[in-house]
């Protein structure tokens, strides 16, 4: 993984971030430099990027530098559900959606509750190399909600966990999630909390309100949602402690993120891509792939989170990317799993809703999507940096110009269950580079010889899939 | 019409036309050979999830006495059972040919999923599904409320049922008791009104749904008081489940007395009631409970005169569907007023 790129690289007409086009060049892992068109030394036999990527559309003024994306919330689904996807598999699906670096959530099977677990989900993304994995400790033993799991020592693992979580389930006892948030400031770590309080939910199937009324589907309250924020952002002031709400889904959680901030909490919140678009509307025709938790909400919820990521009191976008086989989403709304993909159209969601509607600029893109999740998961010394020479190639080269037809089935993850199937969506990424090295070019992910070997092995896991 | 999933969506027009067809089928049933031809080759299955005998022996009544098949086909699966089961099922009837599904399961959306996934391509009627819709059921219930507050019945009970034609049009009905949990309240709210009547919904506030507001109906949480004031033409009580009394800090209300004090339909309230005023429930009662036994064995008590009717009402949906006489779909495809005499003419000679 750590092996600099032999190969250097010239982006011609590229736009940092949106702005005036420059050539970058890439070199030894790092950008080595940053100039106008046409004004920049670039070295022989360089490969040149941009050229072909705006061949395609005729016209390059849409491609835009961003830093390598990170995601605070990926679930890989390994060990334990390889029928879903393979550390692997969900690595080259995050690097076709433009990200460098993903943070692996601890509800695998075993729960990656120790230091043990942590440091094979660490190994395993070394050896894909297709982007940095940080798996995220579990807070309490087998995610059971009842004994802390041994934090120090995934800390102090290879791995270096920084965020602890429980995702898919809520650390609910007041206790025990006081003492959690106290005892990860030994080693600056954040409690990213499922934000669910569980007896208000029980049999839950989607937000409740006029739809579920209607369709006869129980519901999962906003109120479950925000009354565990509302303790949470207490407790963290109480103690001093940093909190990071995972997905928050509702107007009232951002109202009271927003309240939280001005008194000068150190909260951080996330919203998924699919929460900043569908709604419970989707829920009518019972088809599980809308089946997500939390829950789709209304137009209304919807419209909040998009203010609150605009104004940031929202600091990230992450994708609570949540692939299940075919048998597990192709049954009763009831039996179905919850849970969506999202790596390969959280960009283009993004740009969808705040960029092409004018509410954020791409800048602001690369804070929600890269710069805030790796500062909160304490890998901004690598990931997540400006774009400047000298610091190390993670960027994103995305051609916003284009528009892309989504289909499950032609996706790099190993599952189908995209909510954003039949649906065009805006800009493609063209290119990736982890520290200099190309994981996605000319808009195709690229097999590497020391990927290859495992190469077979995803391809075979995709064919057992279909 | 392809499908019966649900009564949201239902057109005045194809709820009278079933309605009308039920009262032609109904009559049928006085003749001593009560067996029509009319899906004599067609294969009807009922396909039961859940146990409910008295609906699956209405709808095998209901096929057989228009000659159709039937194959009963109990798959009753818990609800933690999860995987491709439906699916796995839908193929299979697929495979044998099945004209029409009716289908009974504990999740909501089942039928719709059974009608719109693409697995089968029979007719799907939708015989309750979770707490969503149980079409047929509001429909007996509207047959029911027309056949004894609109037209007036045949000296026999079963001959020229004047109402045919009518809708609801001025009637006050209450649905009473758990309304949270209930397919039969969410089918009739939207069938009802859609008839023309005026419904109020009658439960404590944890049994009321959030989000209610946007059903066409009134909401009250109080018996006493809509039974003496608004004057309903028809009260219909709803079962309350065991499950509901349980659970501690997760009951719905505080004890059975007190539900049954305040919620209970007995003879004292009934008296309150207009003369003409009918009692309703869909069975099987909580004697005792929601319904006292005085007031489920009053004479204006309807309960089992719904039970009847329900194979009437199953034929006119199984015809209907397998005939392909309605023009609209369910899904709301509009419909072309059918011209009720002309087609009650022909299906007379049946």
């Amino acid at each position: 993984m750590s092996t600099p790129s032999t190969t250097t690289y010239v982006l011609r007409g590229v736009r940092p971030y949106g702005t005036d086009p420059v050539d970058v060049v890439l070199a030894d892992g790092v950008v080595a430099a940053i100039g106008a068109p046409g004004t920049v030394e670039v070295p022989e036999g360089a490969h040149e990027v941009a050229a072909q990527a705006a061949a395609q559309d005729g016209d390059s003024s849409g491609l835009v530098l961003l830093p390598g994306l990170v995601d605070l919330h990926t679930h890989l689904r390994e060990p334990g559900r390889e029928d879903a996807e393979t550390v692997f598999s969900g690595t080259r699906a995050a690097a076709a959606g433009g990200f460098t670096a993903v943070h692996a959530m601890a509800n695998t099977t075993p729960t990656q509750d120790t230091a043990g677990v942590v440091e094979q989900v660490y190994r395993l993304g070394q050896e894909a190399g297709w982007v940095d994995v940080h798996p995220v400790g579990a807070v309490t033993v087998g995610l059971d909600g009842e004994k802390l799991a041994e934090l120090g020592a995934m800390a102090d693992s290879a791995a270096r966990v920084r965020v602890f979580s429980d995702d898919g389930k809520c650390v609910h006892d007041p206790v025990l999630m006081r003492r959690a948030l106290e005892y990860v400031k030994a080693f600056d770590g954040v409690v990213a909390q499922h934000a669910q309080e569980p007896r208000l939910t029980e049999g839950a199937q989607m937000n409740e309100g006029v739809v579920s009324a209607q369709i006869g589907l129980t519901g999962w309250p906003a109120v479950a949602e925000e009354s565990i924020i509302a303790r949470d952002v207490l407790l963290a002031e109480h103690v001093g402690s940093r909190l990071h709400v995972c997905h928050l889904s509702t107007a009232g959680s951002v109202e009271i993120i927003r309240w939280a901030k001005g008194r000068g909490i150190d909260v951080t919140a996330e919203v998924t891509p699919h929460h900043l678009v569908l709604t419970d509307e989707l829920a009518r025709d019972y088809d599980p792939v809308f089946k997500v938790n939390p829950p789709l909400r209304t137009a209304a919820d919807v419209e909040a989170v998009r203010a609150g990521l605009a104004d940031g009191t929202i600091d990230i976008v992450a994708t609570d990317h949540a692939p299940h086989p075919v048998e597990d989403k192709g049954c009763e709304w009831s039996s179905a799993a919850f849970g969506m993909t999202g790596l390969e159209t959280a960009l283009s969601v993004v740009q969808q809703t705040m960029v092409d509607t004018g509410r954020m600029t791409w800048a602001d893109v690369a804070r929600v999507l890269s710069q805030n999740p790796a500062r909160i998961g304490r890998i901004d010394a690598t990931q997540g940096r400006p774009i400047a020479v000298g610091e190390p190639a993670n960027l994103t080269l995305v051609d916003a110009g284009a528009t892309r037809a989504i289909d499950g089935r032609t996706q790099v993850t190993a599952s189908d269950n995209t909510p954003f199937g039949g649906m065009e969506l805006p800009g493609r990424v063209v290119a990736t580079f982890l520290r200099g090295r190309a994981t996605v070019l000319d808009g195709a992910v690229v097999d590497t010889t020391s990927s290859q070997s495992n190469s077979w092995n995803n391809a075979a896991l995709e064919g057992a899939g279909r | 019409m392809k499908h019966l999933l649900t009564t949201q969506g239902l057109s005045k027009d194809d709820a009278i036309l079933l309605l009308d067809t039920s009262a032609q089928m109904a009559a049928t049933q006085s003749r001593e050979n009560k067996k029509l031809p009319t899906l004599r080759g067609r294969t009807v299955v009922n396909l039961f999830y859940e146990d409910s005998t008295r609906t699956r022996i209405s709808f095998e009544t209901a096929a057989k006495r228009l000659s159709a098949d039937v194959i009963n086909f109990s798959a009753k699966g818990s609800s933690v059972s999860k995987g491709e089961s439906l699916k796995d099922t839908a193929l299979t009837l697929h495979a044998m040919g099945a004209d029409a599904v009716v289908v009974r399961h504990w999740a909501s959306g089942a039928a719709h999923q059974l009608a719109h996934a693409g697995w089968l391509d029979a007719a799907v009627l939708n015989a309750g599904d979770g707490m969503h819709q149980h079409p047929t059921q509001a429909l007996l219930d509207a047959f029911t409320i027309r056949r004894h507050l609109v037209g007036r019945v045949g000296d026999d009970g079963r001959g020229a049922d004047a109402s045919v034609g009518a809708d609801l049009a001025g009637l006050r009905i209450a649905i009473v008791g758990d309304v949270l949990h209930s397919r039969v309240a969410r089918s009739n709210v939207y069938l009802l009104h859609t008839l023309g009547a005026e419904v109020t919904l009658v439960a404590p506030p944890t049994l009321v749904p959030v989000g209610v507001e946007t059903w066409p109906c009134r909401v009250s949480y109080h018996l006493d008081e809509t039974l003496e004031q608004w004057q309903p033409d028809a009260v219909m009580m709803l079962r309350v489940q065991r499950e509901r009394m349980s659970g501690g800090s997760g009951a719905f209300f505080p004890s059975p007395m007190e539900y049954s004090r305040k919620f209970g339909f007995d003879a004292r309230r009934l008296a309150v009631l207009p003369d003409h005023a009918i009692v309703m429930h869909p069975g099987p009662m909580n004697r005792g409970l929601e319904i006292s036994a005085a007031a489920a064995d009053h004479p204006r008590s309807v309960i089992v005169e719904q039970v009847a009717n329900g194979v009437a009402v199953r034929m006119a949906a199984l015809y209907l569907l397998l005939s392909g006489d309605i023009a609209s779909t369910n899904s709301s495809t509009s419909s072309t007023s059918t011209s009720t005499s002309s087609s009650t003419d022909e299906r007379t000679a049946l």
